[in-house]
């Protein structure tokens, strides 16, 4: 995460800003393209504030016609296009390229059918996540994937990110829950990958476009399924006297064999934060909460929320409540849905991490996180989705302070590697960007990054589409990465050492 | 173990031969042309990693499902995809390599849906390993998602790692004497309530629903719906003879077509039928004629597969893939494996 050069410099771009704007507009009404300072400006960097760019143009097609137009004008003249939804992500992906044009799609914002007996939905990229489950509510319907962003952050960049929230344990990731996409290839070629169907024909490449970050194509139109939206749910919290206990209740919980509809934990530094912002009503003195909750037919939620409160009591919770009505249960969980911006309040910077672990082991790498927290004398809270070992430890920061931000860098850094060590990953659902573009080195093999290299230039052979991002060059690698040793065996024993 | 697909792929690729991954072979009449010399993955066996409280297993490709299966269900957990045990050999890696699932899928997911990370040989021989054994995982492109289903045509699959999940507490199947519109209707009007359905299936003018959960919802759900309640140990029996196709409808058509399509979409009347995942799921065992089967399927908002026939009509029974995803497959698996040496001409005549 320090600041190396993050683009390289494409050989025969068009570098003429007026030259460039004039062919974007042979496509897009004036109104569609942005190039004056001030109008560029709110376009620098997405929530990853820490990172920010001038791009030379934004362009704001209305129609996929003019996605069309953009790339293939930004492909003749080896621009490089960086697309953006809501500007929410948290790893910079949606920074712009400084010699490039950014390709937001905030106007096609058109919900285009709702087929409520299909349970489907197909929507623009520019729809927000919420207002699909708003235009699906008549029909006792909704799109399942909330991220705690889900008011603000598009769908196509949902689709970018392969985004999670609160109920992915039991609902599936974006992957789960989109049928077909429409993909403008760089050259402006319009693909249809999957179907109406359940699958589609041929290589499942719409696995491979969820989750590209942008530099596969730019997604033009989404089919969501939409689920039935539960009658009820409860939400159970409860206090542990140590982060052990609570990661061992999160197995217990799992291992009698519940799937909740969420599982959250929060530490005490992170309820702290929340408690003086929201009132959520937390037990303050309790090491960690868990909020398990439940979701079905009364029936269901019923027997479920007795098992999950026998084995939160087998797990030595030292306190447990059950949200007893509707008003409660979103109490309950207005901490955690306000966690960020609570952090935020108390310190003027944090970095969010994102990292995925094994859930067996959660205590341990908790522990890791407590000690570099002390070494690097920054604080650290901790709210993640623990029933899918995801972390996400926010490390507080003063960028104002000199070197502050470099220290919370590197410790973020340290923390990643920490989560690689364990077994897991370096991003569970906030993508790789430009935030962890180094500790992807540590994640992968030079082979295997050049596996991706091989599949993005199937796709994008200039590598014009969001460069810079995501998949480090093994050059990259060599150079600024993470070049730890790993489990005894250098990581790029072929490559020079610099 | 390895080291032996290793030297394999390394000698076919000097000699300039192809390779037919094989697993338990139950899938042999499947694709449009089986080429190549086969590589028996199934010497490489045993779970690799199974910690139940993570629902994760990890597994070598060579295991085979019903071992896979075993191991789960001492611990009360499943492969929700159901996957199709064709014969008693299939292995957990044709299972992924397949992407196929069973009557479950409509509501749990596909193969593809429960895959967390692959290891594998590539065409190179190396050893590359993607996602992982976590359940969120955004790091890279999702390659070992996008591995399940290419049937053996882009790399050697070694390991799997799979999300599995509980065994549901209760479960109990209804039968109602509907015929195929009323029974399409009715199934997605089902669905789109907060019923706990995990399988539908319609044939002979019978639409059976399985139901799923917990005994409260199921009990519930029973009381609601109304129809016939068939006897638990038919209903087990019947759902895994959809599942493995060995149900009398598959058993015996020998032209069977394979159509994947809006579930909602309106009876086709294209021969003998029988559907599964809400309408989604259409098997024809008609000798229909190729562009016949196509149009309907695209009509539809799907695609159609010559799933099992005579080897004479297979290349007319293949997944039509519009020009510009057609040339994007075969950038994609000239990029993987530039020689041609897996599973070459299975999925398609041109790759
Ligand atoms: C307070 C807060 C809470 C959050 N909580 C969660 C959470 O719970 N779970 C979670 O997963 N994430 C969360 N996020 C992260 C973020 O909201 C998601 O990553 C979201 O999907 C980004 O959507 P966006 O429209 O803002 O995309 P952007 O930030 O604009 O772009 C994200 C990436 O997608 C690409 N992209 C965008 N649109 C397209 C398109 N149409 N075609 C191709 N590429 C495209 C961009 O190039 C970029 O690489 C949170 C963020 C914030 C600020």
């Amino acid at each position: 995460m320090g600041k190396p050069e993050l683009f390289e410099t494409i050989p025969d771009a068009l570098a003429d800003k007026d030259e460039l704007v004039r062919r974007l507009l042979e496509g897009l009404p004036a109104h569609c393209v942005l190039h004056a300072p001030e109008q560029l400006k709110p376009y620098e960097c997405d929530g990853l504030s820490a990172f920010r760019e001038v791009p030379l143009a934004v362009a704001l097609p209305e129609t996929e016609e003019q996605v069309v137009h953009a790339l293939r004008t930004c492909h003749g003249v080896r621009v490089p296009v960086v697309a953006r939804g809501a500007g929410t992500g948290l790893s910079g992906g949606a920074l712009p390229h400084p010699r490039g044009v950014t390709l937001g799609l905030s106007k096609m914002k058109s919900i285009l059918a709702l087929d409520p007996l299909a349970r489907t939905a197909r929507v623009q990229p520019g729809v927000r996540n919420l207002a699909i489950s708003e235009a699906a509510a008549k029909h006792g319907l909704y799109y399942a994937p909330d991220p705690s962003s889900q008011i603000a952050c598009s769908i196509g960049g949902n689709v970018a990110e392969n985004s999670g929230g609160v109920h992915c344990l039991k609902y599936g990731l974006t992957v789960h829950n989109v049928l077909a996409v429409r993909l403008v290839t760089i050259e402006g070629e319009v693909l249809e990958l999957g179907g109406e169907g359940l699958d589609a024909a041929g290589l499942d490449l719409l696995a491979l476009a969820i989750g590209s970050e942008g530099l596969l194509g730019v997604v033009t139109e989404i089919t969501v399924k939409l689920l039935p939206r539960p009658q009820l749910a409860r939400v159970v919290l409860a206090a542990f006297g140590s982060l052990e206990k609570a990661g061992e209740a999160v197995a217990n919980v799992i291992g009698a064999g519940i799937i909740p509809a969420g599982l959250e934990m929060m530490d005490r530094l992170a309820t702290g934060a929340v408690e003086q912002f929201v009132h959520a009503g937390y037990p303050l003195d309790a090491e960690a909460i868990l909020l398990c909750e439940s979701d079905g037919t009364p029936e269901e939620v019923a027997e479920d929320i007795e098992r999950m409160i026998e084995v939160m009591r087998a797990s030595g919770a030292t306190e447990i409540r059950l949200s007893r009505d509707e008003a409660e249960r979103l109490r309950f969980w207005s901490g955690r849905k306000s966690a960020f911006p609570a952090v935020g309040r108390l310190m003027p910077d944090y970095f969010c991490m994102d990292g995925t672990i094994p859930k067996r082991q959660l205590g341990r790498v908790l522990r890791g996180i407590e000690k570099l927290s002390a070494e690097f004398g920054l604080k650290c809270p901790n709210v993640f989705h623990a029933g899918d070992g995801n972390l996400h430890p926010l490390i507080m920061f003063d960028a104002n302070v000199p070197g502050q931000q470099e220290q919370a860098s590197r410790f973020g850094a340290r923390i990643l590697e920490l989560c690689v060590e364990a077994g897991g990953t370096i991003t569970g659902e906030h993508g790789v960007g430009i935030e962890k573009i180094d500790q992807m080195c540590a994640q992968f093999r030079p082979d295997e990054l050049a596996t991706f290299h091989a599949v993005k230039a199937a796709f994008d052979a200039q590598r014009l589409l969001n460069p810079g991002k995501a998949v480090p060059t093994l050059q990259r690698c060599a150079e600024f990465g993470a070049m730890h040793v790993h489990h005894g065996e250098q990581k790029f024993p072929e490559l020079p050492r610099f | 173990m390895l080291d032996q697909f290793a030297d394999t792929i390394r000698a076919a690729a000097a000699r300039g031969a192809s390779l037919r991954i094989r697993g338990g072979g139950g899938k042999d009449f499947y694709g449009v042309r089986l080429e190549g010399d086969v590589l028996d993955t199934t010497g490489h066996t045993g779970v690799v990693n199974y910690d139940p409280s993570e629902l994760v297993i990890t597994v070598r490709a060579g295991t085979p499902v019903a071992e896979v299966e075993a191991v789960l269900a001492g611990r009360g957990q499943m492969l929700a995809f159901e996957p199709p045990r064709l014969n008693a050999a299939g292995t957990i890696g044709g299972a992924i390599a397949s992407g196929w699932s069973g009557p479950r899928r409509v509501a749990a997911g596909s193969a593809r849906d429960f895959v967390l990370g692959v290891r594998l040989l590539d065409a190179r021989a190396r050893p590359l390993s993607f996602g992982g054994q976590v359940m969120k995982n955004v790091a890279g492109y999702d390659l070992s998602r996008f591995l399940a289903g290419s049937f053996g045509t882009l790399a050697l699959i070694t390991e799997v790692s799979l999300k599995v999940l509980p065994r549901p507490v209760a479960e109990a199947t209804l039968r109602f004497e509907l015929d195929e519109a009323a029974a399409l209707d009715t199934v997605n009007r089902w669905a789109g309530q907060p019923l706990p359905l995990s399988a539908s299936c319609h044939m002979d003018a019978a639409l059976w629903v399985r139901l799923s959960g917990a005994c409260a919802a199921v009990d519930a759900a029973l009381a609601r719906l109304g129809g016939e309640r068939v006897d638990d140990a038919e209903a087990a029996r019947f759902w895994a003879s959809l599942r493995d196709q060995t149900h009398p409808f598959f058993a015996t058509a020998s032209t069977l077509w394979r159509l994947s399509i809006r579930g909602t979409a309106a009876p086709l009347g294209l021969g003998a039928q029988l559907t599964e995942w809400h309408g989604g799921l259409r098997w024809i065992a008609a000798p229909l004629e190729a562009q016949v089967a196509h149009a309907a399927a695209r009509g539809s908002g799907g695609h159609a597969t010559l799933y099992r026939a005579d080897a004479a009509l297979r290349s007319g029974g293949i997944q039509h893939l519009g020009s510009a995803v057609l040339a994007l497959h075969q950038r994609l698996k000239q990029a993987l494996d530039p020689q041609g040496l897996f599973g070459a001409h299975r999925l398609h005549p041109d790759f």
